[in-house]
């Protein structure tokens, strides 16, 4: 073929690009959908219940994920300082998941229960306040914000129609469970679940 | 993965790596290197044209180079569907092998330190700089770099303790932590003015500033009656309870007026978590006597 009759023709153009383009998703990204070891949650997982849904929410809206991952590799120096490394089954229910690609400040994959609620609300509050050499900045709105919750069904209405198990019973309760909670409460609430799912 | 895919991934994989060495073949137009030729791409902008010469040799081995090691990456990593690769390897383990590496070089050393004990580790400085790392590592999030702590979290270096300050005390709650010693709520029992009344005995028990002694006289009778439950009569707390010493000017909230009544309107509860399964025996071992050492310096 010659070199004119691609450049000429936009109408075969496009089309031979894409399929130049598509080989690396093909490869890397289709198979998993059908793999089930990464299909499969793993034993114990459980979907983000209502407040800690609007806490990912939060987490997602303050850009939390610009400067943290969630994604322990499979180092020594980082399961000595985090705990297990991560695993594709845990991340299974995550629609988008938020694994970053970033540190700033620490992995948070396995943050929850390492630190008490008390300390987190400090730390959001003003960073500075337990940790002095920090750079994170503060939310101090998080703690005179309520969370909004008309949305909250719709919400975990959509991430089961993706495939995360809620039950009828979840989504009809879930504009109460966030029914005036703070932002703050519905945050922590998401940081003390992240990465419970297996063992340190 | 089923063998459907492994041939899918294979098949493409393998197609592109022949596919760019065909092309690369075909397109180098059996030209020699050094040649310049005359002839041109055939188009022109503004007078500008291109001349098709063929591609020089050191691009064109650096290509068929990056193939060739393509093919053998393929053949030694399991890059092909289920393909394992000539050795095995895989992200698992190799972190493996890295741990077991590590626990072998290290075991012995923590093994020996374990078997030491506490009062003695706290003075031997090689361990005390391990222990500052595993600190540094697991601790100084709450109670700070310097062990100095923070507001609501302990100050580890004034030898002042909630829970006991001897190492067995402090490997247990570093074991353990620390959780369910709520101070409750006061001011639905003694109402706003027993608030302050305390609050104004209680700063009188350190001598603190601006202590107003008739309402402090009054909460002394409010603290008789209720406070010394966990506090104790004199105020000097309880390692047991977890209630901190009152008299010794020492606060993990704050002293002042405000924040002193604020504890005892709303309670307070501090929460420290379980370090077992992170950490193991024999690194909290290390960890409390390094604690231990601070306030024993």
């Amino acid at each position: 073929m010659n070199h004119e009759v691609v450049e000429k023709n936009l109408g075969l153009m496009i089309p031979l690009i894409v399929i130049a383009i598509s080989f690396g998703v093909l490869v890397e990204v289709v198979p998993l959908f059908f793999t089930k070891e990464v299909t499969t949650p793993v034993e114990g997982l459980k979907p983000l219940n209502a407040l800690q849904l609007e806490g990912r929410d939060i987490y997602i809206r303050e850009g939390c994920t610009v400067c943290h991952t969630q994604m322990v590799r499979p180092f020594r120096a980082e399961t000595e300082r985090y705990g297990h490394y991560s695993v594709a089954g845990e991340s299974v229910y995550e629609h988008p998941f938020l694994w970053g690609s970033k540190r700033t400040g620490p992995d948070l994959a396995r943050v929850g229960t390492k630190y008490s609620d008390a300390w987190h609300r400090a730390h959001l509050f003003n960073p500075r306040e337990v940790v002095p050499e920090s750079n994170m900045p503060a939310f101090p709105w998080l703690f005179t914000t309520k969370v909004d919750p008309s949305k909250t069904a719709a919400k975990l209405n959509a991430l089961s129609k993706v495939g995360v198990p809620y039950t009828k019973e979840d989504i009809e309760g879930a504009a109460e469970m966030v029914e005036g909670k703070y932002e703050i409460e519905a945050l922590v609430a998401y940081l003390q679940q992240l990465g419970t799912a297996i063992k340190r | 993965m089923t063998s459907f895919w492994t041939g899918w991934i294979s098949f493409i994989v393998l197609g592109s790596i022949f596919g760019c060495a065909w092309l690369l073949w075909v397109t180098r137009k059996s030209q020699k290197f050094d040649t310049e030729t005359e002839q041109t791409m055939g188009h022109s902008f503004d007078g500008i044209e291109e001349y098709d010469n063929p591609l020089p040799r050191w691009w064109l081995v650096l290509f068929m180079g990056t193939i060739v090691f393509g093919l053998g990456y393929l053949v030694v990593y399991p890059g092909l569907g289920s393909y394992k690769g000539l050795f095995g390897w895989t992200s698992a383990n190799q972190w493996e092998a890295e741990v077991k590496k590590a626990e072998e070089t290290y075991a012995p050393i923590f093994a020996k330190l374990a078997a030491t004990p506490i009062e003695e580790l706290a003075k031997d400085d090689n361990a005390m700089k391990i222990g500052q790392r595993l600190f540094a590592n697991n601790c100084a999030v709450c109670h700070g770099s310097t062990a100095h702590g923070a507001t609501g979290f302990p100050n580890l270096t004034d030898n002042d303790w909630l829970y006991g300050g001897s190492p067995e005390k402090i490997k247990e709650t570093i074991t353990g932590g620390r959780n369910g010693s709520a101070m409750r709520a006061w001011k639905d029992e003694i109402g706003e003015e027993g608030v302050k009344q305390v609050a104004n005995y209680v700063r009188s028990l350190s001598n603190q500033e601006g202590v107003d002694e008739a309402m402090a006289a009054k909460g002394a009778e409010i603290f008789a009656a209720n406070c010394f439950v966990c506090h104790g009569k004199d105020g000097k707390g309880s390692h047991d309870m977890g209630a901190p010493n009152l008299t010794d000017g020492i606060w993990l909230y704050g002293g002042t007026q405000a924040i002193v009544e604020a504890t005892v309107r709303n309670g307070r509860g501090g929460v420290m978590p379980s370090f077992k399964d992170k950490l193991g025996e024999e690194r909290i071992h290390l960890l409390a006597a390094y604690i231990y050492s601070l306030s024993h310096r």
